[in-house]
């Protein structure tokens, strides 16, 4: 499967469901970070190995490569899309992993060997204690950088796109909403007239400045506009 | 050359948005600005969450869906068209029984140009193509007390014969066919795709399914047809048109292409041009006179 950093596939777990995921390892081998949050990620960790998933893609359009240097930001599993970018970005590379707890930090090891780290935790059992974002904002203030790529929850995601904003720097963000079909056409995942799935996941600065539901609203599987 | 006009609606080219295809959200909508009118997603009485995912999964020809006509309900769905800037929206209902699509028709009539009764779903329990033949002319007599014109949304099944009804409860358009009840198997794990096992073909394939329901029913009654089912390019609207069509709907092109619809229309005027007509209306069933 040819993929680019960013992209994801629709991974069907027969019985059961199909749902998106991105991709943390792309190349020869393509494979998938999984955290355990509904019945299908459930049943993908109790799986063994030899044991077989469905899947379609790679779907979406992925991250741009921009710059010479770059900031990533990341909170929880949201490091995972950025895996396959942070390896194949050949500039100067920072990056921020925020978790809940210690033992919630992925990636890590690898990280610290390809990036210049900074570690936040929510309980402050490793490195910074407090959000993601509030050691972004340290980062800000003290270096220079041409690009901020960043997934995770959508609102420290907007608090991201705001802090570009103001200091006038560009931004990549990849986003998450509930896909159906993946391929543009059920309308399940739009945000304010965009597909996540199609012109998604990810979006720069220039179109989440105007998305106006981006760190607001989602739909649910009804269509229903609901409080991020 | 292209303005037609399907049961006292003007629209500037046959080429309508199908249900069920980018129509759930006010912005999604408003983006087929060339569109001769936008048909929404079917809307129900209550919110429903649809099947569980798969929904979708691609064939050989064409492609096969069962969404399974999740929609937030027809009070929720007014919020999002309410201020909608397009033209000529048509809104897509269902319904369990003649009360039901009365109610919905109601209330989401204001802020439609017409109500398009989905009579055809292929893969919903009780609604759709399983609504019973004849209890549709009831129901279309219901929807008409609105005002607004009904269009009845027919799959190929039975066609001649809920058509019929549909006419005798007053319907102002045929809308021919919808998506062809259908089913893929994963021969790997040996298991339909489909969350709901079964869903819908639509695309290239079903295209002559379509205009031969298309061509049986301008010849058998004298109402417009909007006809619909695998239309990919100018030359099978004309084909549709040919067979009775005063109108088309696209659906599934739009997983191929994403905006088709300025294309069709520049393509089909100079089409018109070649062959000598100046407007499309004169080509309007007239493979039913041969």
């Amino acid at each position: 499967m040819d993929a680019e950093p960013g992209q994801f596939i629709m991974v069907w777990i027969p019985g059961i469901d199909e749902v998106p995921m991105s991709l943390s390892y792309i190349g020869e081998k393509i494979a998938i970070t999984v955290e355990k949050v509904g019945e299908a990620t459930e049943a993908m960790h109790d799986m063994i190995e030899g044991d077989r998933i469905g899947v379609r893609g790679p779907y979406g359009n992925g991250f741009k490569i921009f710059g010479e240097k770059a900031l990533f930001v990341a909170g929880g599993t949201g490091i995972a899309p950025l895996m396959p970018l942070i390896r194949k970005y050949e500039g100067e590379k920072l990056a921020v992993i925020g978790a809940r707890t210690k033992d919630l930090l992925i990636f890590k090891d690898e990280l610290e060997k390809i990036t210049k780290l900074y570690i936040s935790t929510d309980d402050g059992s490793h490195g910074y204690k407090g959000f993601a974002t509030d050691l972004a904002e340290k980062i800000f203030e003290k270096e220079e950088f041409d690009i901020v790529y960043t997934c995770g929850p959508e609102i420290m995601m907007k608090k991201v796109l705001d802090l570009c904003l103001e200091n006038g720097i560009k931004m990549q963000a990849s986003l998450e909403r509930y896909m159906k079909c993946g391929v543009g056409i059920c309308d399940s995942c739009a945000i304010n007239g965009y597909h996540v799935c199609k012109d998604g996941p990810v979006f720069d600065d220039s179109i989440l400045a105007k998305i106006d539901d981006f760190g607001k609203w989602k739909r649910n599987e009804a269509g229903k506009k609901v409080r991020i | 050359m292209l303005e037609v006009e399907v049961a006292g609606i003007k629209m500037r080219n046959p080429v309508m948005l199908a249900s069920g295809i980018c129509d759930l959200t006010k912005e999604s909508m408003e983006k087929f600005s060339s569109a001769g009118a936008i048909v929404t997603k079917s809307v129900g009485i209550e919110k429903r969450a649809g099947y569980k995912n798969p929904v979708f999964c691609e064939t050989e020809c064409g492609i096969l869906n069962a969404i399974g006509l999740s929609n937030p309900g027809v009070d929720e769905y007014i919020k999002e068209i309410n201020e909608i800037k397009i033209e000529n929206l048509i809104a897509s209902i269902f319904g369990k029984d003649e009360s039901e699509f009365y109610k919905v028709a109601k209330k989401i009539s204001p802020y439609v140009k017409a109500i398009e009764m989905n009579m055809s779903c292929p893969h919903a329990k009780k609604v759709g193509m399983e609504y019973p033949s004849d209890e549709i002319n009831s129901a279309v007599e219901n929807v008409k007390k609105t005002g607004k014109p009904v269009f009845v949304k027919l799959g190929m099944e039975n066609i001649l014969r809920r058509a019929e009804n549909a006419i005798e409860g007053g319907a102002d358009a045929i809308v021919a066919i919808n998506s062809v009840k259908a089913m893929k198997i994963c021969i790997d794990f040996a298991e339909p795709i489909l969350g709901n096992k079964i869903g819908g073909y639509s695309g290239k394939g079903i295209k002559p399914i379509g205009v031969r329901c298309v061509y049986e029913i301008s010849q058998n009654f004298d109402l417009p047809v909007i006809g619909v089912g695998g239309i990919m390019n100018a030359e099978d609207v004309i084909e549709y048109m040919m067979a009775g069509a005063n109108a088309v709907q696209i659906g599934s092109l739009i997983y191929y292409e994403e905006k088709p619809f300025a294309k069709i229309c520049k393509n089909l005027e100079e089409w018109l041009d070649k062959n000598g007509y100046s407007s499309i209306n004169d080509i309007v069933g007239i493979a039913l006179k041969k």
